[in-house]
């Protein structure tokens, strides 16, 4: 509820950032390049002051620019060209601006902050915006070729009851290859493409294992380790018959046989079954039988245009629920803020009065719920509705089993008395500190002139108040419209809708929502889809605020 | 003096500009430097805190045997498996992980799990957390522990152990007449939305199961058999149990640990993660076999804990035999048994605690007769109305087959899409 990130950040004026000469201060250790008698033109003075502040400088550029030629050898090492121009682009302007004379001065200053807000702002926001016009999920979270690579690899079942066999690498020239002992005792080699084939003169150890072959030269364990890839893919056939397996290791010291169910044909680029069906690209980042539903899991990423969009709006798993919830979100954020605003300004007057005693203490007490995390009340509040066991309905109403958490109405009107309890301190205090700079000669005239205090309040005191409220009004509502933590921590966005298979309920709002749908427990996990939502928010908000302060430049008028 | 100030203002925005271009670069570079295509002498691990001791010394030991260094990275548990998923695909997850088996239709489904061949190992492990282990006919994980619900008897208010659930339910309430207690039996439950794996054991002692399991021990997930005669003789006992007030929706977990612990109630279904607080509290507590309520064995949902290889790592050989010959035996188990407090899959391992620690002994029969809870993504669907279904009959609002079947039809046309 608490609106810490509606600060506007200016540029104090009265910060220096003009250029005017250095002149030599005094005890300076560094022996002054301008000679004391004829004033240097501005221009052309370099600003640094002092031998201290210049070594500085290029040590820091100096451990950048290392930096930055270590990971550019790196990344190409890696063939990552686009980090590369990155790089190399960054570390440029940045040594462009710290080298440069006075004119580049505002740069030093913004350069930073520029590059943070690039970083953690731009970048992140510009990535969830990719995101939404691409299926990444459960399912299409990877290339296609790793989705090829886990097909072929979850395809290939070990024959039940497949003998265990012995095996050792051995290499010769570059290619490996698999001696393996069959549990009675005969030795075989072969490699990818060429079949078992018995051998005889095989070195055996103590267990009857064959370790060795003359010609061959066996691998030890370290270098087994060196090319581990290169032996778990080997596939041995077991006879010149492809439908007898081939042998397979995991471990590099036993092979059993194994048969493909699934078969990739490169070329073609689809997958057969062993019962002969054909499973091709379909353009959705998933390999689908031609002629049928089946499709081939796992997918992989691919860009889906507005699908996303549509998707939202159209699938009925999904539409329904999400005009429930963004109705749902916009009546929370107007009564949130509605709420909130009137009990403040309700105890703000009151607490005003000119004659009560102990003001200091009831603003304390009033404050109060402002010092809790709304987290930690979240989960207290959740405590204290328990329907049978919650203080609430134990103690405040007599035993009463009111069901204020579980029922879908009594669920609404809970969330907004917690995060009326928990938001009032802060319009209390906007109030407290608007009220008090009101002239009190307005005040007094109006009352000469016989107005009712009601009056008062609703001619003057109230326009006046909303000049220097409205725009933390605002901000307050979009900051409810996205407050998760009173909803997460409360119910969860529970009871839950029974039409949808997604986990979205009575009291979600569409950020718990987007957050569900994007990490939550049980169902698919869609970022797609996710940021999709998260731009539709932006959107609203955007809408909303814009609206919003262009009508509250009416009320501005009043005090010009 | 005012110029000095104004450059060391200058030389601190420079330094934070290359920290932010530090961070830039950073983001975008894998820092590793080395040959990927080659296998490294490292195998990374990710683990919880709790387990990690545990390992710290198989792993020195396979260093010591084979020079390949195990780093242990200690994660958050709640999130491992989401970290996994994206991590995975990128290159730079890790070789190996510990999760529970329930998560393994997620990695096979995004394929990040590669298969593990425990060859001739397979019949060391108990039969139910192999198949626990096992989709779509691959195996694909090293189990080390199993986890269930059982009954815990408070022994000072109910003696004798039961053998039905009626006795259960008489003894609980003739503690309850007698004002030694206060419930006549404990099950926490979720008041949004049910708890139907507490639930499961009661469910199947009616013969009534969620989804199909094949000869291999896997889900058919075109086969929900929640709805079949047995799934509603469940149901109309529920709207009974909801009535008597067996079984009450406010009760959630924390007030029925709570409750157990103060001595409130003579029975309470829950499973090890509570025995710790049950014991501290004090209370002579006993551990029975799970009596049936409908007939037949009740039988909970299983979970087992197990190590799995990632699909991208360019460490299989290393990693598998860390598994199968180092994670895969009676020392190691045993280690884990001690941090975990779990009975270990490892059949000779479990025998050997099981002499030592009658808890985990009951526990571990009554998993043993366990099923595994299903692993396919098709679960997913089922859980939400499962539990409103039976939440809304213990709160005693409709018809038991009119509820169930209603739950059924909307389940069935979720898994439809």
């Amino acid at each position: 509820m608490t609106n810490d990130d509606d600060r506007v950040d200016t540029l104090d004026p009265t910060d220096e950032v003009a250029v005017d000469p250095g002149t030599p201060t005094e005890g300076a250790s560094a022996a002054p390049r301008i000679r004391p008698q004829k004033p240097a033109r501005p221009e052309r003075t370099s600003r640094s002051s002092g031998i201290g502040g210049l070594i500085a400088k290029i040590a820091l550029l100096g451990l950048l620019d290392a930096f930055a030629v270590w990971t550019v050898f790196v990344m190409v090492g890696l063939h990552m060209w686009i980090p590369v121009g990155v790089t190399v682009l960054v570390t440029g302007v940045i040594n462009w601006i710290y080298l440069g004379r006075g004119k580049r001065l505002p740069a030093k200053y913004l350069a930073p902050g520029v590059s943070f807000l690039l970083l953690f702002q731009v970048f992140v926001v510009v990535f969830s915006g990719y995101i939404a016009f691409t299926n990444y999920s459960d399912g299409h979270n990877s290339t296609k070729e790793d989705a090829v690579a886990s097909i072929s690899s979850a395809g290939a079942k070990r024959v039940p009851d497949s003998p265990a066999y012995q095996l050792s690498v051995l290499q010769r020239g570059a290619p490996l290859y698999l001696l393996v002992t069959a549990p009675d005792g005969t030795a075989s080699i072969g490699t990818t493409n060429q079949p078992l084939k018995a051998v005889n003169n095989a070195e055996k150890d103590s267990t009857g294992r064959a370790t060795g072959l003359p010609g061959y030269r066996s691998l030890n364990l370290s270098e087994v380790l060196d090319q581990q890839d290169a032996i778990t893919s080997l596939k041995v056939p077991v006879s010149s018959n492809p439908n007898d397996g081939f042998l397979r290791t995991d471990d590099a010291s036993t092979a059993y046989v194994f048969k493909s169910d699934l078969t990739y044909d490169a070329t073609a680029d689809t997958f057969t079954d062993s019962n002969g069906v054909v499973y091709s690209d379909n353009g959705k980042g998933e390999f689908q039988q031609v002629d049928g539903t089946k499709t081939l899991s796992p997918g992989w990423k691919v860009d889906v245009g507005l699908q996303n969009f549509v998707k939202a709006f159209t699938n009925p798993q999904l539409a329904g629920p999400l005009w429930k919830v963004i109705i749902w979100t916009f009546v929370f954020a107007f009564l949130s803020v509605a709420t909130t605003f009137a009990l403040g300004l309700f105890l703000a007057i009151v607490l005003n009065h000119p004659r009560l005693r102990g003001k200091k203490i009831y603003r304390v007490l009033v404050i109060l719920p402002y010092a809790f995390p709304a987290f930690l009340s979240g989960l207290v509040w959740a405590g204290l509705l328990n329907p049978e066991f919650g203080f609430i309905n134990q103690v405040l109403l007599g035993g009463a089993q009111i069901p204020w958490l579980t029922d879908p109405w009594l669920a609404r009107l809970s969330v907004i008395g917690v995060n009326l309890w928990l938001g009032y301190p802060y319009m209390f205090l906007v109030c407290t500190g608007a009220l008090q700079s009101l002239p009190e000669e307005v005040d007094e005239a109006a009352r000469v002139d016989g107005a009712s205090p009601w009056r008062i309040f609703r001619s003057i005191k109230l326009p006046l108040l909303l000049v220097s409220v409205a725009p933390l009004l605002i901000a307050s509502f979009a900051f409810n419209f996205n407050n998760f933590n009173v909803i997460y921590m409360l119910t969860r966005g529970w009871p839950r809708f029974t039409d949808t298979t997604l986990d979205i309920g009575s009291t979600d709002l569409l950020i718990t929502m987007v957050y569900k749908v994007a990490f939550g427990q049980g169902g698919v996990r869609d970022y797609g889809l996710a940021s999709a939502l998260s731009i539709l928010i932006f959107i609203l908000i955007a809408i909303i605020s814009i609206i919003a302060f262009r009508k509250t430049k009416v009320l501005e008028e009043i005090n010009s | 003096m005012k110029v000095t100030k104004r450059s060391w203002v200058g030389i601190a925005a420079l330094a934070a500009t290359a920290v932010a271009a530090t961070a830039l670069a950073g983001c975008s570079s894998n820092t590793s430097g080395e040959d990927l295509s080659k296998g490294s002498q490292t195998l990374t691990l990710w683990v919880d805190t709790q387990r990690a001791p545990a390992l710290k010394e198989v792993a020195a030991q396979f260093k010591k045997d084979t020079g390949v260094t195990v780093k242990l990275v200690v994660k958050d548990f709640a999130n491992v498996d989401k970290d996994f998923i994206s991590q995975v695909p990128t290159g730079k997850g890790p070789d190996m992980i510990v999760s529970p088996h329930d998560k393994l239709g997620a990695y096979v489904q995004n394929g990040v799990v590669a298969p593990l061949q425990l060859g001739d190992k397979e019949k060391d492990f108990a039969k139910v957390a192999v198949q626990a282990v096992t989709y779509d006919g691959n195996v694909y994980g090293l189990p080390y522990s199993i986890e269930n619900v059982a009954l815990i008897r408070n022994t000072e208010l109910a003696p004798t152990a039961a053998k039905t659930f009626d006795d259960v339910l008489a003894e609980g309430k003739a503690a309850v007449t007698a004002g030694k207690a206060k419930y006549p039996f404990l099950l926490g439950l979720d008041p949004k939305q049910g708890d139907p794996y507490h639930m499961y054991p009661l469910q199947t002692s009616f013969g009534s199961s969620v989804f199909a399991q094949k000869a291999d021990g896997s889900y058919d997930a075109s086969k929900l058999t929640l709805g079949d005669e047995s799934g509603v003789k469940f149901a109309t006992a529920v709207k009974q149990w909801g009535k008597d007030g067996v079984l009450n929706p406010n009760i959630t977990g924390d007030i029925a640990l709570d409750a157990f612990t103060k001595g409130q109630s003579a029975y309470y279904l829950t499973g090890p993660w509570n025995v710790p607080a049950i014991k501290k509290a004090g209370i002579k507590y006993s551990i029975d076999a799970l009596p049936s309520a409908g007939g037949q064995d009740a039988k909970p949902f299983l979970g087992v804990n197990a190590f799995f290889i990632s699909s991208k790592s360019k460490n299989k050989v290393a990693a598998t035999k860390f598994l199968v010959d180092y994670l895969g035996t009676d020392a190691v188990q045993e280690q884990l048994y001690k941090v975990g407090g779990r009975p270990p899959a490892l059949t000779s391992a479990y025998d050997a605690v099981a002499k030592t620690d009658a808890d985990i002994k009951s526990f571990g029969d009554i998993g043993l007769n366990g099923v595994p809870m299903p692993a396919i993504p098709e679960m997913a669907s089922v859980w939400a109305d499962w539990g409103s279904a039976e939440l809304q009959l213990i709160k005693g609002d409709g018809d038991p087959a009119t509820v169930w079947n209603t739950a059924v039809t909307n389940i069935q046309s979720k898994i439809k899409g």
